[in-house]
């Protein structure tokens, strides 16, 4: 009998005996409902609408709410709102809120507050500040309804106030609001379905939310961003891990929850786990872009900015991105891969050696320096960069990668000189398709060249000319065309090169049910059974 | 008296020392590249937001003017404000030094604890196999990179074996137990280098001192070489081992960062790589300021230690 038990199983044995007296912490981790989550980045600026990175988001779906949400077709429904009224000749806008909506602080929501709240908001979102260009006045007409009245009608009023992703509009006090867009508010009062801890916040470490009791859920199930938001936990703290195998192990020994963003190359090993559930929650995912920049040589020239596109491979890209088939997608789709505008017009993602040598004969290619941006703090940039410097020194190209950390990068990218001055010639980045998926939202559309547009900065009447058609749009199908438009100019001129879509699968204990699936990840609806 | 004087002495002359160091940390952060209102305004905003945007965190005076705002503050106790929380810099400290404090204070005990006899031990039978054995650890301690280590442990005291807990900090106020047993594979981790340095400078140091003539007397006269070895030869080669303890300690401090992060440790180090990588000036202006203050506070230190192992001196 005892030839069953090696010295290995003895050992355990007697380390699970000492370790069952020990790990009160880890009991305690696992037992009430709280929820610790291990999420892509720690919380550090906590103003939605000055931190535009997806934390600023996360924190804000959590404890703000927004008048209107999109579910997880698309479509835009009421939140905040009860309901609302377009009038005949679609230039005024009456919304009424719901009833018995409170702040955290105990104060009924009301139009004052949410007037001042769109209009900071728009000081600082591209989609709200071109609305905005729109709006002839905003103005309260009880305490729960108010009214956006447009100088011309503008097809995308509901689609704007819905914004599924950074900046969303998020409500906030009128006392709030009325800071300056460029100070950020520090006091972390919203109406959204938890309450933001502040006493235990720990910038960069932890960051605590609580049921918020007070909180009115639509009576509706949960369906992406929209409908009912009913809390079934009593606390989720949101903790930071730099060290994803760390975050893994933590997962897999039920000292945390929830993973939000584990390596694609940690997968297998959570997958094989027997009490973690991997899956994905947010079909729609993130999509990579390759950005020249046409202020510079030798991506002043058209020729040459599609000779590169004509040198690429996307499955390259995300197979250095990402590596595993299961979670991407090689797609020419500008505005994602299963988004209503999708279309793949334009390009067939595949290389063509000897037209992008053609090509950069015609752009009278000279052997100019290509100075690419790699930021090798990130693994999803860094391999994409590496592959892109090979493909172009392949053709032919002068490439010098330039490697530096994101933070390094976001402050040279912004540089507008030549590249023997600090300028750059392209870089890499990613995003999620939430912000890509509409023509207006997309920065990369934004074709206002050096003086307001995007960095990279590339200039193109034709293109303004459709999105602003697209603005006024508001027939779904009518959309669509038009933004098939837009796609195939952006590839004619080469706005940015579309590195594909892949997905981030969510990994989580098995005793957590409910979750949302939803472009961010949402901690509503969520039940903990152990 | 002569302690007092040393004393004082001693922390006149820091402060030019932290205004180098507080200098070089100002300059050291504007001349690197990056830019921290770039990463804060994110990428909506333009030229206009993001230059009210400087012009409210102060980026837009003289260098010179705003090197004098920050230390005419830091005179009055204010380290200024975090650019990216915009949390006190004073706050965020003092939510970390706690675990950074703690994983120093558990490391250089045991480190002390268990290098010091090895050293001792070794130095006796030196060239015996226990001699060899420990000259051997401590060059696998050097070697191994502290990382790897980590993973060691966690994969089995903590995934296999169950006894520990991956990660995590439990503050002392949380009960002892708790506080240590979080503690316990960081501690492990963190001390395999330090054994190893603490073990060679006392095998020296022991070896050295063992040679010595009044060595030779006392265990002509007879003690028991227990009282000759721990009582006589160790006290004389304790200077250079307190030197390389208070050394470690500084090192501990600024150095736990690869630590902090295999154990998630919501210490110091974590602070300052978040804080470079977000250029968040504030923070690393004031980190750096506390690190050396805290070099100057322990270098003092073991300098005053010096003269209770060896009287002659103070003398000097």
């Amino acid at each position: 009998m005892f030839n069953d038990f090696s010295r290995r199983s003895l050992l355990k044995a007697g380390a699970a005996g000492f370790a069952a007296g020990m790990m009160p912490r880890i009991a305690r981790a696992q037992s009430g409902k709280v929820i610790r989550a291990v999420m892509h980045a720690p919380l550090r600026a906590t103003d939605p609408v000055i931190n535009t990175a997806w934390t600023g988001r996360n924190h804000g779906l959590n404890i703000y709410d927004t008048l209107f949400s999109t579910d997880s077709k698309f479509q835009v429904r009421p939140q905040m709102v009860d309901a609302y009224e377009v009038s005949a000749d679609k230039l005024t806008y009456t919304f009424k809120l719901r009833s018995g909506l409170k702040f955290h602080d105990g104060a009924p929501v009301t139009s004052a507050d949410v007037i001042p709240s769109l209009q900071r908001w728009a000081k600082r979102d591209t989609m709200g500040a071109r609305m905005m260009t729109f709006v002839a006045e905003l103005k309260p007409v009880d305490e729960r309804t108010f009214q956006l009245v447009l100088k011309s009608p503008y097809g995308q009023v509901l689609q704007t106030l819905a914004k599924p992703s950074s900046i969303m509009p998020f409500i906030m006090p009128a006392r709030l609001a009325a800071q300056p867009p460029e100070q950020p508010v520090m006091e972390f009062v919203g109406s959204g379905p938890f309450r933001f801890v502040a006493s235990e916040f720990r910038p960069g470490s932890r960051a605590i939310y609580e049921r918020n009791p007070d909180y009115v859920s639509r009576d509706e199930p949960s369906d992406g961003l929209a409908g009912g938001k009913i809390v079934k936990i009593d606390r989720y703290e949101w903790i930071s891990m730099p060290d994803f195998q760390t975050a893994a192990n933590a997962l897999i020994n039920k000292e945390i929850d929830f993973l939000e963003a584990a390596p694609h190359d940690m997968l297998p090993s959570l997958i094989a786990a027997n009490d973690v559930t991997v899956a994905d929650y947010n079909p729609l995912g993130f999509m990579s872009v390759v950005r020249m920049n046409w202020l510079t040589e030798p991506f002043n020239k058209q020729e040459i900015r599609q000779a590169v596109m004509y040198a690429s491979d996307q499955a390259d890209w995300l197979d250095a991105q990402v590596g595993n088939p299961d979670y991407y997608q090689a797609s020419a789709a500008m505005f994602g891969v299963t988004t209503p505008l999708a279309s793949e017009v334009g390009w067939n993602t595949k290389p063509d050696i000897a037209r992008a040598k053609d090509l950069l004969k015609k752009g009278g290619y000279k052997g100019e320096k290509v100075v690419m941006l790699q930021a090798t703090d990130s693994p999803l940039l860094s391999g994409s960069s590496t592959v892109t410097a090979q493909k172009l020194r392949a053709i032919g190209m002068n490439v010098e990668v330039q490697t530096m950390d994101w933070g390094s990068l976001l402050a040279r990218r912004v540089k507008q000189d030549s590249t023997a001055n600090g300028g750059w010639s392209m870089t890499h980045w990613v995003t999620t398709t939430t912000e890509l998926m509409n023509p207006l939202a997309s920065t990369v559309l934004d074709t206002r060249g050096k003086s307001g547009g995007f960095f990279g900065w590339p200039e193109d009447t034709e293109i303004e000319s459709l999105r602003n058609t697209f603005a006024l749009e508001s027939d779904a199908a009518a959309q669509k065309t038009v933004a098939e438009a837009i796609q195939k100019r952006a590839y004619e001129v080469m706005t940015h090169i579309p590195g594909g879509q892949f997905k981030q699968p969510l990994s989580h204990s098995k005793a957590l049910k409910g979750i949302v699936t939803a472009p961010a990840p949402l901690f509503w609806n969520v039940e903990k059974t152990a | 008296m002569a302690i007092t004087g040393v004393l004082l002495k001693r922390s006149v002359s820091v402060i030019p020392v932290l205004g180098v160091v507080a200098l070089i940390a100002f300059m050291l952060l504007r001349f690197a590249s990056g830019d921290p209102v770039a990463q804060l305004a994110g990428d909506n905003a333009d030229a206009a937001a993001i230059a009210a945007i400087r012009a409210r965190l102060g980026l837009d005076q003289p260098l010179a003017m705003q090197f004098l705002n920050w230390l005419w503050r830091m005179l009055h106790g204010d380290l200024g404000t975090s650019i990216v929380s915009g949390q006190p810099v004073t706050a965020l400290i003092a939510q970390r030094v706690g675990p950074t404090v703690a994983v120093s204070i558990t490391t250089i005990v045991f480190s002390v604890l268990v290098g010091v006899p090895i050293g001792v031990l070794a130095a006796w039978r030196r060239g015996g196999w226990l001699d060899r054995f420990a000259m051997w650890t401590s060059v696998t301690g050097f070697a191994v990179p502290t990382f790897a280590i980590g993973y060691f442990w966690i994969y089995l005291l903590s995934m296999q074996f169950r006894l520990f807990p991956v990660q995590g900090y439990v503050p002392l106020s949380d009960g002892l137990g708790l506080f240590l047993w979080h503690l316990t594979l960081p501690t492990l981790t963190l001390s395999l280098v330090y054994i190893a340095l603490i073990a060679r400078v006392a095998r020296t140091s022991m070896l050295e001192v063992l040679s010595e003539d009044f060595v030779r007397t006392a265990r002509a006269k007879g003690l028991p070489e227990r009282i000759v070895v721990f009582k006589h030869a160790l006290r004389n080669a304790a200077v250079p081992i307190v030197s390389i303890v208070g050394i470690g300690i500084a090192l501990l401090i600024g150095g736990v960062v690869v630590t902090e992060s295999v154990f998630n440790l919501p210490g110091l180090g974590r602070l300052t790589v978040d804080s470079v990588l977000a250029r968040d000036y504030p923070v690393i202006q004031g980190v750096i300021i506390v690190f050396g203050g805290a070099y100057v506070a322990i270098n003092l230190l073991v300098d005053l230690s010096y003269t209770f192992f060896d009287p002659r001196i103070s003398q000097q």
